[in-house]
């Protein structure tokens, strides 16, 4: 998954996911768990300096 | 002459004194007899006749207990002794006389042993295990039977890409491949019952690997089913990786196991493929050392990557200082050896996979135990784990409330290793069964999953108008649910 965009999500029970897209367009729905590997290359492109957008 | 010192031969057991023969110048055969009883000697050979003073040698045969010579001796002649050399010295051995020593090597061959005959006390401790200790293969999928995502896919050149379940491809250098689930219908991978492979091809070249690109093709095993393997311990395991492999490139390939977690530890294993475009059977031998029985070669009890097991189909120079056989701790340094080839050097190159099975124990080829075949249900349920895909049912019943996001409940083949990670080629549509229900659906989500039951909330926003309100369908949709290592 090479991230373009990222931007969180938030549900109905109040908890968040983010909602990425890769340099393909294709979407993905990451959950917030460090066991997630998807979620692990987020924090990875988080700490190379991107930022992920607040929920609408 | 020399004197014979001891007592005669004639009382050495199994030397026999025959009776005199007594000639009358025209007869050539004679009754053999001891004390005038018939006497059946066991062969010409085993007899010795003095006739005038002059040891008879190839000038007669025996048949039952008459002896024919090839000459009539004269009525003078006198027959001055005949002795026979017969049962526990010379023809006959006595019962339970030899001895191991008077046995050469080898010498025992596979038609002496009568079948049936090979009791479990004769078989060596640890040669041959009385059972596996895992239940269940290491390797899931080891057949390529399971191919959720599809058959095939063109054009890769990135990381973590699937064809077949749960063997993941990295492209990591500036080459294109396709990689593809093919069908078997010959060859001696298709003999011994497998009728799927995978195989990677080489679409666009990279003959010129800067020293930081790699591909890469491997399966990850799950911590926690590898806590039989006891690295980190004194008693961690050897291990054998066995697998039907073939590709146009012939030489030295390298196949790598690698604890990725805590501190890494890896270990590559060269093989060869002698024959192009064959199918060959590797049994390869990842022997437990004191690097991996150190307490820094332990795998963590989670859901984490335990073990990587890793075909090497290009490494650049920053991946190849490992030693053949060897557990190393030198991070990714160490993931290939200096042998390894750059299969995605020309275009067409390929490599084609089937039949893995990783087994605790030091194996050989003609040891090593059968392929563990599952069936197609049970490897797709242990596939799920990691990946499944829903595509082709309605989802019934879900509830849009004031705002876009509408939610519905989910319940999952199995449960996943962990929360998953949603994803979509096609959201399809919201309908009341008979029209739609709006013309858009987007932002696809999931919460409240359930690691114990496999169910969570499934959440989409829609564009129809109406709020607070019942869904009574989703159609069209093809969601997929990852939670890959």
């Amino acid at each position: 998954m090479n991230i373009k965009t990222a931007k969180y999500k938030v549900y109905a029970d109040g908890t968040k996911s983010v909602q990425v897209t890769d340099t393909n367009n294709l979407e993905y729905s990451v959950p917030m768990n460090n066991d997630n590997t998807d979620y692990q290359t987020v924090l990875q492109w988080v700490a190379d300096g991107n930022t992920i957008q607040e929920a609408d | 002459m020399s004197s014979y010192i001891g007592r005669g031969i004639d009382q050495i057991d199994n030397i026999s004194t025959l009776d005199n023969l007594s000639f009358n110048g025209s007869l050539q055969t004679f009754n053999l007899t001891q004390n005038s009883v018939a006497f059946v000697p066991v062969s010409a050979d085993a007899l010795q006749i003095q006739i005038d003073g002059v040891i008879q040698s190839g000038n007669y045969t025996v048949s039952g207990s008459t002896v024919t010579f090839d000459f009539t001796p004269s009525g003078s002649s006198v027959c001055n002794g005949i002795k026979h050399f017969g049962v526990g010295l010379l023809t006959t051995v006595s019962d339970s006389s030899i001895t191991t020593a008077k046995l050469g090597a080898d010498a025992v061959t596979t038609a002496k042993i009568n079948d049936g005959a090979v009791t479990s006390g004769k078989i060596a401790s640890g040669v041959i295990p009385s059972t596996r200790p895992n239940a269940n293969p290491l390797i899931i999928n080891g057949d390529m039977a399971v191919a959720q995502r599809g058959t095939s896919t063109s054009g890769i050149t990135g990381s973590n890409q699937f064809v077949v379940d749960r063997f993941r491809f990295d492209e990591g250098a500036d080459a294109t491949l396709t990689m593809s689930q093919e069908t078997l219908t010959s060859g001696n991978a298709f003999d011994v019952g497998f009728k799927k492979s995978l195989k990677v091809l080489v679409t666009t070249a990279d003959g010129s690997l800067a020293s930081n690109q790699s591909e890469q093709l491997m399966q990850q095993i799950e911590a926690q089913d590898l806590q039989l393997l006891k690295f980190g311990t004194s008693n961690a395991v050897n291990l054998t990786l066995a697998f039907w492999y073939k590709s146009n490139v012939t030489g030295t390939h390298v196949v790598t196991l690698d604890k990725s977690d805590s501190t890494r530890t890896t270990c590559p294993v060269e093989f060869t493929v002698s024959s192009a475009n064959t199918w060959e059977h590797k049994v390869l031998n990842f022997n437990a050392d004191a690097t991996i029985k150190a307490s820094t070669g332990a795998i963590a009890n989670d859901n984490g990557t335990g073990l990587r097991v890793m075909w090497n189909l290009a490494y650049g120079s920053d991946y190849t200082s490992g030693t053949n056989g060897d557990w190393t701790q030198n991070g990714v340094s160490d993931f290939s050896t200096s042998n390894q080839q750059n299969i995605v050097a020309t275009n067409s190159n390929y490599v084609e996979l089937t039949g893995v099975q990783l087994e605790v124990g030091e194996f050989t080829s003609a040891t090593i135990p059968p392929f563990q075949f599952e069936s197609y249900g049970d490897n797709l349920f242990r596939c799920q784990r990691y990946y499944h895909k829903n595509d082709t049912t309605r989802w019934i019943g879900a509830y849009k409330r004031h705002d876009a996001d509408t939610a519905f409940y989910y319940t999952m083949p199995r449960a996943m290793r962990t929360t998953p990670t949603l994803s979509s080629s096609d959201l399809g549509f919201f309908s009341n069964m008979q029209s739609a229900l709006g013309s858009a659906l987007s932002n696809l989500g999931g919460y409240e999953y359930d690691a114990e039951n496999g169910t969570m909330i499934v959440d989409c926003d829609s564009n129809y108008s109406g709020t607070h309100t019942f869904i009574p369908s989703w159609e069209s949709q093809v969601i997929e649910f990852s939670a890959e290592l």
